[in-house]
């Protein structure tokens, strides 16, 4: 067979069976995703033609008796709230997270092996029966409660389940790998020489920490946090769950236009908004990564 | 005698535990006077980096204790002792610049910003790098990161630097000018130097002592000068240097001076070390340099190696096997040929009886 010469050319059809993948089941579905959020929708699920903007209206405005329109905050919430506990299930898995990724690092390489295995077990279990486990563990008579109650230490019950608590809770648990293998990789590359000498100059271990540890774990901190956040801001197995659908989250709205609303335009004007919110974090990523790639010449 | 800047007593250092144990220094003691140029030379794994660590207080010592300027610093953490340290690799903030890496010290000490910005730019003309006050260390030659090390190290003014190795990872040019430099500096800032290093040229050319190391033991303290021309034993002989080592039999004893027959039948005469008496057999160590040789005699020359400078013979007398090393002084070519016989000139302050 004869390969074209022109190097463009062996270039694009080298990577052509990248970009049909990438084009099939990413671009495609989103552009279609895109289209629906712009078309009107069908009382019995689908989308009839025509080309309005209604579904984005319904964002932040509803229509009165009056037609007239009226801002409804109703959702301005459930997207307030989604980013908000998204932050916090990224701060919590950062808590957890980092201590348990320097810990490994600070293992044997055969012990370190074994432990990132550990941490990966999880995501092998179905995410839904890991999250009924939270159930059992928060609800009124889960593990928590049941002995408080039996041993006298408390009446009622803590209220638990279905709060912002619980829900965020869920969240951590289900995405702190996605914290921790980054930051591994990240604390994996550093030079514990460089800890020593910031020792060696008299910086405490909180000072080397905080002057050395955390600015050259910060790719990994940042790949963390950005890994995190983004299934946390469309999750909707946890707040579904353990918000027990009343703390709606963007996920769950998405969820609910498609299958039971049947609002398909609805529910892809919120598909793109949240596709708007996990490009600002990535474009954010880019550009600190491209600072680093600056400052370090 | 200047005061103690550093004394370390009884060190023991025994990494592992049960049978994977592995002694790193047994039992060493040794004070280092303030303001000198002290050096602990040896091959890998002799110790000497380990001790290096104890007393910058990267590691805590199993048995024993060290003093900085007569306080005991045990179990104080690094950042609590008045010493900084130059490390094999550098190891410079690659997140930081130059100035901020130097300043990294007294910053931590909690220092006002202008007096880390002058001793930043006192430290960085000490080393000639005052223009790269900006630079990233990834913008730096090996060289250059060096000298930044070395600014950063001094710019705290601390008693006593610790430099493990600093001039391994330099090419040979820049590590024999580095080598004067360091002495200056340290003659100049009057700092106590600790220099850890495994090249015995180093250690001749800028300590004001060596202490030699071996298998975790210190093997002689001393001058560059007692220990190449005195050594006490067989290991600091053959590892500065080189040496012939000569089984002899002391035959008579004048004063100071033995005459020692060897495995020929032939006499050196050597000073007298200990208290050996006439038949004792004893061990001497002969530098080949410090033999001479001239035409005729019971010696035969068996190969002769040309090495610009010098010329290298082995010659040899009956079993008796000696290297012998002459200057090409003016004539640019060697005064024998192989098959030649020789003689031999060994003057007795120059052959060394081996304590061991």
């Amino acid at each position: 067979m004869n390969l074209p010469q022109n190097p463009a050319t062996r270039r694009f059809l080298g990577l052509l069976p990248a970009w049909l993948v990438i084009g099939i089941f990413m671009v495609m579905p989103m552009m279609i995703l895109l289209v629906f959020s712009f078309m009107e929708s069908d009382p019995y699920g689908g989308v009839d033609p025509g080309f309005t903007i209604e579904a984005y209206r319904q964002i932040l405005f509803d229509l009165n008796f009056d037609d007239e329109l009226e801002f409804d905050p109703v959702y301005l919430i459930i997207i307030g709230r989604s980013i908000l506990l998204a932050l916090i299930a990224v701060f919590g898995c950062l808590i957890f997270g980092f201590p348990v990724a320097y810990y490994i690092t600070r293992q044997e390489r055969r012990v370190q092996n074994m432990l990132l295995y550990l941490v990966t077990i999880p995501f092998w279990t179905n995410l839904l029966v890991r999250t009924y486990a939270w159930i059992l563990i928060l609800s009124g008579d889960g593990v928590i409660e049941q002995p408080l109650k039996s041993l006298g230490i408390i009446e009622n019950s803590l209220e638990m389940m279905y709060t912002n608590g619980a829900v965020a809770t869920g969240l951590v648990y289900s995405y702190l790998p996605l914290m921790v293998l980054p930051i591994y990789a990240s604390l994996e590359k550093l030079d514990f020489r460089l800890v020593e000498a910031a020792h060696d100059l008299y910086a405490s271990r909180f000072q080397a920490f905080k002057q050395v540890i955390v600015p050259l774990a910060k790719p990994g901190i940042i790949a963390g946090c950005i890994l995190v956040f983004v299934p946390s801001v469309g999750a909707f197995i946890a707040p579904d769950l353990l918000g027990g659908g009343k703390k709606l989250m963007l996920g769950s709205l998405i969820h609910l236009q498609f299958a039971s609303s049947r609002n398909w335009p609805f529910g892809g004007a919120i598909a793109m908004l949240l596709l708007a919110f996990v490009m600002i974090a990535l474009l954010w990523q880019l550009r600190s990564a491209r600072k680093r790639m600056e400052e370090s010449g | 005698m200047s005061a103690t800047a550093i004394a370390a007593n009884n060190l023991v250092k025994i990494f592992g535990s049960g049978p994977n144990a592995v002694t790193a220094l047994d039992n060493v003691s040794l004070t280092i006077s303030d303001n000198e140029f002290f050096t602990l030379l040896g091959p890998s794994g002799c110790g000497k980096t380990t001790l290096l660590r104890l007393i910058a207080g990267f590691e805590q010592p199993t048995e024993g204790d060290i003093e900085i300027f007569g306080s005991a610093v045990a179990g104080l953490p690094p950042y609590e002792r008045p010493v900084n340290t130059v490390f094999q690799h550098y190891a410079l903030f690659p997140h930081m610049n130059i100035a901020e890496n130097v300043g990294f010290g007294l910053k931590m000490l909690g220092r006002e910003q202008r007096e880390i910005d002058e001793a930043v730019t006192t430290s960085l003309s000490l080393v000639k790098m005052e223009e790269f006050a900006t630079r990233t260390p990834a913008q730096l030659s090996g060289g250059q990161q060096q000298r930044i090390a070395l600014a950063r190290a001094l710019a705290p003014r601390p008693k006593v630097l610790l430099l493990d190795e600093p001039l391994s990872a330099l090419d040979l040019k820049l590590r024999q000018a580095m080598r004067t430099e360091l002495k200056t500096l340290q003659r100049d800032t009057g700092i106590t130097f600790v220099f850890v290093t495994h090249d015995q040229e180093e250690a001749l050319t800028m300590s004001d002592r060596i202490a030699v190391m071996s298998a975790g033991l210190i093997q002689q303290i001393g001058t560059a000068r007692d220990i190449y021309e005195r050594p006490d034993n067989r290991f600091v002989a053959d590892f500065i240097g080189d040496s012939n080592f000569i089984s002899a039999t002391i035959d008579v004893i004048d004063s100071d001076v033995a005459h020692c027959v060897i495995g020929n039948g032939l006499t050196i005469p050597t000073q007298l070390v200990g208290d050996h008496r006439v038949g004792d057999t004893v061990t001497l160590a002969i530098r080949p340099e410090k033999i001479g040789l001239s035409g005729g005699g019971d010696w035969i020359i068996k190969e002769s190696i040309y090495l610009g400078t010098d010329t290298s013979y082995r010659i040899a007398s009956g079993t008796q096997e000696m290297t012998v090393r002459e200057q090409n002084a003016r004539t640019g070519t060697a005064r024998f040929n192989v098959g030649d016989a020789v003689s031999l000139d060994v003057a007795a302050q120059t052959t060394t009886m081996l304590r061991d």
